[in-house]
């Protein structure tokens, strides 16, 4: 074994809990590094999931000046024949499935509340439904026939204390920019474990809500999902529908792509903060070692060590600290973070609307990637040997005969 | 032929304002096989002349040859450079690293000057200085003497041309201070390895061979002993 190897070791092994207790400074900044890294991955990923399949598809076709935040109900804003572009796009091999959309704003009234709430018109027998007809708590689902049924979230249900064969009264903007109220029977209650839009959303049969909006053979949006994601672009170029456009979701996500950015830049502040608390530990440690040491570098010295030989001895020192510590915390992190992605953690309602154009489910399931350990792994690693280098330079300056006098 | 040689050697140390003239004015050469102590009353230069010769470290005037090398020209580490094969240092406490065993402390100066094959080598160093049955303790399961007797082996492992010790035997007893001036003379005859000795311990000015007297950083006597 190479000399300087070993006698890093020994140095270690010389204050074990001095070495422990630094290691697992290591270990402890790692593993938070890596929950910190798989929490807001998991999140993003989560948030973007919801996104896509409650809200936005992979693909829309609209019309260029439609825009989901005003639900315009004009024609021109809209459009026409929906069904039929809508099982043109399904005959493409990568989708998944296409259904139009039809969005209108309005106000529910029950007893003596009112609450404002956003109408979706669905095709019902689409597979786009998906997230609602799995997610359903009570009753049934809708049939595209029904003109009086309505489909509420769960925690509108629970607040209003409503469940299925109940009736409401929903005031719906019309497109001729009037209001028309009509009395309709809850058939079914959903969840889609994400409260900002589940307490606002409610969901009627696209034709139904044509008639009462008066936007008869029109929808807002034809909804794509994809089978796989990776295909979106390929899609989108194969899609034929002149005079309307064809957004993908990185276009109708933008806030939530900004958002997703800033978090990244966040993070990686925050591993500056705490990689920059474990490289404290970490030099006070070595500084301590080296002023111990004084006059065993003196002799070192006087045996013919060099300056780099007595720098390198310190900086194996904190190599050592280094890959141990990360080692720890990997084989204490990595379990964590799986745990933690199977059960999740459950934050319930964070309190953001669907409208904001970010919705977050209740329930966080950290998402671990190998590069994330392997970066975080590395920069750990990177830092400690770093934080070790003053000191081994501080060790490397004694002239041996000043640490001959040293009495340490 | 002359190994070291110091000429018109001053070494002021200053702490803050205060100056102390530790060595003012020194000559002094040191021939091949010597057997020769430095003696002086306390603060008299002894320990300052030693670390010259032993390039540990620089005089604030005067030059320092080595083997007709002039270390006070060079850098630190072509100091440590030239020390290494050159010069052994014995010191007065027992200056061995204690996180490796007898064994270790012998070999670590034949591993920095990139020495393979050595266990034979070092075996046979441990056994001349009686302590080959200890090779695997470290020194805090050692005596001083012992601790003393493996800095001595290890200041001969790398054949070096001159050794330097600072009162080697102020921290031990009689016997063990007789044991190691034993074996230092036995190697100065065996290797004609040179030997210069600080000291004040009479039991080892009687070893002696050349007797250099120093007295407020000056030499005022240097006296050969046939
Ligand atoms: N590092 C230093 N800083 C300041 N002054 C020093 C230093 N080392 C030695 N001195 C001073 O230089 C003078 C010579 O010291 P030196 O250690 O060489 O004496 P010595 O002959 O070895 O003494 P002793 O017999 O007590 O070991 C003394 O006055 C001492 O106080
Ligand atoms: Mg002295």
């Amino acid at each position: 074994m190479n000399y300087i190897l070993k006698m890093s070791l020994r140095n270690l092994a010389r204050n074990k809990r001095r070495s422990v207790l630094s290691a697992i400074a290591i270990a402890i900044g790692t593993a938070l590094l890596l929950m910190m890294a798989a929490t807001i991955r998991g999140e993003m990923r989560g948030a973007l999931d919801i996104n896509i399949n409650l809200r936005t598809g992979h693909l829309q076709v609209h019309t260029e000046d439609y825009k989901d935040e005003n639900m315009s109900l004009k024609r021109v804003d809209m459009i026409e024949a929906p069904l039929a572009m809508s099982g043109q796009i399904e005959g493409i091999t990568q989708v998944k499935a296409a259904s139009p959309r039809l969005n209108a704003s309005g106000i529910l009234a029950y007893k003596n509340e009112t609450i404002g709430i956003q109408v979706i018109g669905i095709d019902p027998p689409s597979t786009t439904n998906a997230p609602y007809r799995d997610g359903l708590v009570a009753g049934e689902f809708l049939t595209a026939d029904d003109r009086e049924g309505v489909l509420i979230g769960l925690p509108l249900a629970e607040s209003l204390n409503l469940s299925p064969g109940d009736s409401i009264d929903l005031i719906i903007n019309t497109s001729e920019g009037q209001t028309d109220e009509q009395r309709f029977t809850i058939r079914g209650v959903y969840t889609t474990d994400t409260p900002g839009y589940d307490k606002v959303t409610i969901f009627m049969p696209l034709e139904k809500t044509q008639t009462i909006t008066r936007t008869e053979n029109y929808a807002s949006m034809i909804y794509i999902l994809l089978h796989e994601m990776d295909d979106t672009a390929a899609v989108k170029e194969a899609i034929n529908a002149p005079g309307y456009i064809v957004e993908d979701w990185e276009e109708i996500n933008k806030l939530f792509v900004l958002v997703m950015e800033l978090s990244n830049a966040m993070m990686f502040f925050f591993n500056l903060m705490v990689l920059g608390v474990t490289a404290t530990v970490i030099m006070n440690t070595l500084l301590m070692a080296v002023y111990e040491r004084t006059r065993e570098m003196g002799i070192l010295g006087a045996l013919g060590m060099k300056a780099k030989q007595v720098k390198a001895l310190f900086l194996t020192e904190a190599t050592l600290l280094a890959i141990g510590g990360v080692l720890i915390g990997l084989a204490i992190g990595i379990p964590l973070v799986l745990y933690y992605a199977q059960v999740g953690f459950y934050f319930g309602d964070m309190g953001i609307s669907a409208n904001s154009g970010i919705m977050i489910g209740n329930s966080i399931y950290p998402y671990p990637t190998l590069g994330d350990v392997f970066s975080i792994s590395a920069a750990a690693i990177l830092i400690t040997i770093l934080s070790g280098y003053y000191p081994a330079s501080q060790a490397a300056k004694l002239e041996p005969v000043d640490a001959l006098h040293s009495n340490n | 032929m002359e190994i070291a040689k110091l000429t018109d050697i001053t070494r002021i140390y200053k702490v803050g304002e205060v100056e102390t003239r530790a060595l003012n004015g020194v000559d002094l050469s040191i021939g091949e096989g010597e057997f020769t102590t430095l003696v002086g009353p306390s603060g008299s230069g002894k320990t300052t002349l030693l670390q010259l010769i032993g390039c540990l470290d620089m005089p604030t005037s005067g030059k320092v040859f080595i083997n007709n090398e002039e270390a006070t020209s060079m850098n630190r580490d072509q100091r440590a450079d030239l020390r290494k094969g050159t010069i052994g240092f014995i010191f007065q406490f027992f200056a061995l690293i204690p996180t490796l065993t007898a064994y270790e402390n012998v070999e670590l100066p034949m591993l920095l000057m990139g020495k393979k094959n050595h266990k034979s080598r070092v075996m046979k160093l441990l056994d001349a200085v009686g302590l080959a049955n200890r090779a695997e303790h470290r020194p805090d399961q050692m005596s001083g003497g012992q601790q003393q007797r493996v800095a001595v082996a290890r200041a001969l492992s790398v054949d070096p041309l001159l050794i330097l010790a600072d009162e080697p035997t102020a921290n031990l007893d009689t016997q063990n201070g007789e044991q190691i001036m034993e074996i230092m003379k036995k190697l100065n005859e065996e290797t004609n390895t040179t030997f210069v000795f600080a000291t004040h311990d009479p039991r080892v000015i009687k070893y002696a061979k050349r007797i250099v007297t120093l007295e407020d950083g000056k030499i005022v006597k240097d006296k050969n002993i046939a």
